[in-house]
């Protein structure tokens, strides 16, 4: 069984479009909807607050890792990290990677999330379970909210 | 992802939570994949055609056991390790949650930068 996330996406939309999206701050944070404190730096710890309502008191953190012009865009992360009890800076991050290519109608977009086999258990489930009814509720308004916006 | 399966999700947490642990090293994965015929077997046919010692493997064993891949079944005097294949589909259950998460966060990059 695999332990990668995989995703692939057409967007009708430029190379140089999405790549913007992707790695400016305020427009990734548009879409991702968390608020960033600055732009990314490879090698730098990025951090912000959710900006998602009701979660607005959760920290976003992320350390970007590649960041090669319109076509690697990756950080690693501590996916769903929502309890502010828990440290999860002593756990091994899983690896975000953002690939584009030139396609026929714009962009093709290839998400990767991997490393989810060195994540230690009981921490991790500790954050899902808080998880639990909040994401069920923001998965309902996330459907809605790209529902109206073709 | 439904209401009913995420609280399905969150009622048997302890497992769940060392799977990817348990599988993250290749002893293991060859030790499911002995087992996971069904047929329960002991250390020693476990053992046999690996460089391990019995006690290395009983140790492997052990960790599987926790993370609830496999059941220890007593068979007289000696122990027998059966496979048991709910924990992967947990974990498969928790890899289609991260799943649907970046499906909707794309969906609104899509429409993002297609305004």
């Amino acid at each position: 069984m695999s332990n990668v996330i995989e995703k692939r996406i057409e967007l009708k939309a430029p190379v140089s479009r999405v790549w913007r999206a992707l790695t400016d701050y305020r427009e990734f944070g548009e879409w991702f909807r968390v608020k960033l404190d600055g732009p990314f730096v490879a090698g730098r710890v990025s951090r912000g607050q959710i900006t998602y309502p009701g979660y607005e008191h959760i920290q976003w953190e992320a350390v970007v890792q590649t960041i090669e012009p319109e076509r690697l865009f990756s950080f690693t992360w501590h996916p769903y990290a929502l309890n502010p009890k828990i440290d999860y800076s002593k756990e091994t991050p899983t690896l975000v990677e953002f690939r584009l290519e030139e396609s026929k109608i714009g962009t093709l977009l290839l998400l990767t999330e991997s490393g989810f086999d060195k994540i230690p258990g009981d921490r991790r489930l500790e954050a899902f379970r808080m998880n639990d009814g909040g994401w069920t509720e923001q998965m309902k308004n996330i459907e809605k909210h790209v529902g109206q916006t073709p | 992802m439904s209401d009913k399966r995420l609280s399905r999700i969150a009622a048997k947490p302890r497992p769940r939570a060392l799977v990817f642990t348990a599988l993250g090293d290749g002893t293991r994965l060859a030790l499911v994949a002995k087992l996971c015929g069904g047929e329960p077997r002991s250390i020693s046919q476990l053992t046999e055609g690996s460089k391990l010692t019995r006690q290395a493997i009983t140790k492997h064993l052990r960790v599987l056991e926790r993370a609830g891949f496999v059941r220890c079944v007593h068979a007289g005097r000696e122990s027998r390790f059966q496979f048991n294949p709910e924990p992967i589909e947990g974990m498969k259950e928790y890899l289609d949650f991260v799943s649907a998460q970046w499906d909707q966060a794309l969906a609104r990059l899509k429409s993002f930068v297609e305004e």
